[in-house]
């Protein structure tokens, strides 16, 4: 939003108008009030309005009413405070951390928790290893428990599981809820209801009362059983915490953490061709459309990146890329966390394509495209000089890495 | 040196008609063990010897298959607990869920539990089995995969990363044998307290508009692609711009 101060006529006919929705909105502030010696206060600074050429205009004819204060382009809500000062009991939640975020499913599961939480119980949430995330207080979080410490990174499922047996021990949660999930949270859950001679509840997409509702066999049946202590939710099982703020108060471990010795080790990931990945599953996309001039450059990005190719419908129309390749509405709607688009301005068919995606980068010519709109970062240029820089950029510091490493 | 491999596996049921079949994920197990063990795989089941879906294993090129004799709703745990610690197996591979019944994909973590094993889930590829030290590969979600080291012996669990099952031909599967075995048989106590019912389909998730007023309904029922937030690089060299898109590629942690 610019700092040019303009008036606007349509919040002044609002403001004027007692019988529209937004009329108490427009109200200026209360510029006098009763202090609390009984003293009338004044604040001299909101009185009048700014005019047309940034003048204070104070109107003493009686015939302003409001629209003095300029509006802000967006009003930050505050969120009524979910406050637990003593919980009476614990309902614990493991969430995935996909890329160090917590993803809709762990939101869905964060709903859950704080449902069958009520006023009472707290929900804690265990994060393993670093994170990324500044949005637990909005997602419903009243406990955050870290547990970082480099027995935990990489793949420790076993350590992990010693983690949240010490976390059962402490505070003996009512529930534990795990996102039935192929990143982890499936894995964890089950590893953990061996550990604890726990039956859980798996797939479960209703809890209603002291019901539980899930998928069984093959997706065929509903398993309706008594709720059961460890619970491996489904995506959506309930609706994300969305109305109010919570504290996300730290919390730790009173004993420290034995370390076992690992029966499985983590020897790290396996390059994979990133060509043979499925589009649809692809968690990193570099996609061509219209503006790439440099096709055989562009391959050359994509290889240097390691990332999966995609391509817009004109790309494929005009036979640069193959028709498995396409984005979009009559092609392949992905869900890559990164989505690099380049020359592409982003015809509503592609963005729906592009929906799940989580961060969106643009490369493009036309600053004004609908891309644009839609993308995290977005670099304004000529794809052919950015791509050679792009490649000079990776292997720079691929070979940083390894000069790091050696 | 050849191994010797157990594949667990159950009775599948098709997705649409329902009909008894082999199950997707547990031929893929027993795909596994053949190329792996090659004639030394032995295959186990627990349930029924007389159903006649279980002839389609034979039909990969089993000589037997062993039945540990159950009727249904009976607790497979124990039996097989006692089954794979006398089996001298170095590797187990199963299903990661049953497609009958439950599904809850605990059995092999249990199994695991009982035994003491470590257990490897998602299964893609094993690499080698030296010294009593098997070098894996693990499928990921997205297509990825990691390499672990586990000790023998080990379970593992397969999904849809691992080697297609070959077709079960029928003449093999007439002329393959299933030895049934009697054991002690246990009530899985599930079923006293759940209850298995067609499955519904599940509700679609409404978008709800938490609008005070209606001219926020209405900008939130004909809002575009939302503006802003977005950072943009306007008239930066082309090397300023790399830059700043590498830098967020490496802080997603996509670059590899």
């Amino acid at each position: 939003m610019s700092d040019i101060i303009r008036r606007d006529p349509r919040a002044e006919w609002i403001a004027r108008n007692r019988l529209h929705p937004l009329h108490a909105a427009m109200q200026p502030q209360q510029q006098s009030w009763m202090g609390p010696s009984g003293l009338v206060r004044k604040n001299v600074h909101g009185v009048g309005f700014i005019g047309p050429n940034g003048i204070k205009r104070i109107d003493r004819s009686g015939a302003q009413q409001g629209g003095a204060t300029k509006r802000s382009a967006s009003v930050e809500v505050q969120l009524p405070l979910h406050q637990v000062l003593q919980p009476a009991f614990y309902i614990s939640v493991v969430p995935d951390m996909v890329g160090g975020r917590l993803s809709s499913h762990d939101r869905d599961l964060l709903g859950l928790a704080h449902q069958m939480a009520g006023k009472d119980g707290a929900v804690l949430a265990v994060v393993f290893g670093e994170h990324k995330e500044s949005a637990f207080e909005t997602a419903g979080v009243d406990r955050l428990l870290l547990l970082d410490g480099n027995e935990f990174s990489g793949y420790s499922p076993e350590q992990r599981v010693q983690g949240l047996r010490a976390v059962d021990n402490q505070f003996n949660p009512r529930h534990w809820l795990l996102p039935d999930s192929r990143s982890g949270g499936g894995e964890l859950g089950r590893r953990l209801a061996a550990s604890l001679g726990e039956r859980p509840a798996t797939r479960v997409w209703q809890v209603k009362g002291e019901e539980c509702i899930g998928r069984a066999g093959a997706g065929l049946q509903d398993l309706a059983r008594p709720l059961a202590r460890l619970i491996l939710a489904a995506a959506e099982c309930a609706e994300p915490v969305s109305e109010t703020r919570h504290e996300a108060l730290p919390v730790e471990l009173s004993t420290s953490l034995v370390r076992s010795l690992p029966r499985i080790e983590d020897l790290g990931a396996v390059a994979v061709d990133p060509g043979a990945i499925p589009m649809a599953e692809a968690e990193f996309i570099f996609s061509g459309g219209n503006g790439v001039k440099d096709w055989a450059l562009f391959h050359e990005t994509a290889a240097a990146l390691g990332a999966t190719e995609g391509a817009s419908r004109v790309a494929v129309d005009d036979g640069f890329m193959s028709r498995d390749r396409q984005v979009g509405a009559s092609g392949t709607w992905v869900t890559a966390r990164v989505y690099v688009a380049v020359g592409i301005s982003g015809a509503i068919q592609h963005l729906q394509g592009i929906g799940a995606c989580d961060k969106v980068v643009a490369i493009n010519l036309d600053p004004g495209c609908d891309m644009i709109k839609r993308a995290d970062l977005s670099v304004i240029g000529e794809s052919s000089e950015i791509f050679r820089a792009l490649i000079a950029a990776v292997t720079a510091y691929r070979n940083g890495a390894k000069r790091d490493a050696a | 040196m050849s191994t010797n491999v157990i594949s667990l596996v159950s009775i599948g049921a098709h997705p649409t008609s329902g009909r008894a079949r082999r199950a997707e994920q547990d031929a893929r197990a027993v795909e596994l063990g053949l190329q792996l063990a090659g004639d030394n795989l032995q295959v186990v089941h627990a349930g029924d010897v007389s159903e006649p879906a279980l002839r389609a294993y034979l039909g990969m090129g089993l000589d037997e298959l062993r039945v540990l004799e159950q009727p249904a709703g009976a607790d497979a745990l124990p039996v097989l607990t006692d089954y794979l610690r006398d089996a001298g197996a170095q590797l187990v591979l199963t299903g990661s869920q049953a497609e009958t019944g439950e599904g809850s994909g605990m059995l092999p973590f249990l199994l695991a539990e009982n035994l003491g094993w470590p257990l490897v889930v998602g299964l893609a590829q094993v690499e080698s089995i030296e010294n009593g030290v098997a070098h894996v590969l693990q499928a990921l979600p997205r297509g990825q995969r990691r390499r672990l080291k586990v000790r023998l012996p080990f379970l593992a669990t397969v999904d849809n990363a691992a080697p297609k099952p070959r077709q079960s031909a029928y003449g093999p599967a007439q002329r393959g044998v299933l030895q049934a075995e009697e054991v002690e048989v246990l009530e899985d106590e599930l079923f006293t307290g759940a209850l298995l019912q067609p499955a519904k389909p599940r509700p679609k998730r409404l978008k709800v508009i938490k609008a005070k007023s209606g001219a926020d309904r209405m900008k939130a029922a004909t809002a575009k692609a939302s503006g802003g937030g977005g950072q943009v690089l306007k008239g930066v060299s082309a090397e300023a711009g790399a830059d700043a898109i590498l830098k967020l590629l490496i802080e997603e942690g996509v670059l590899r």
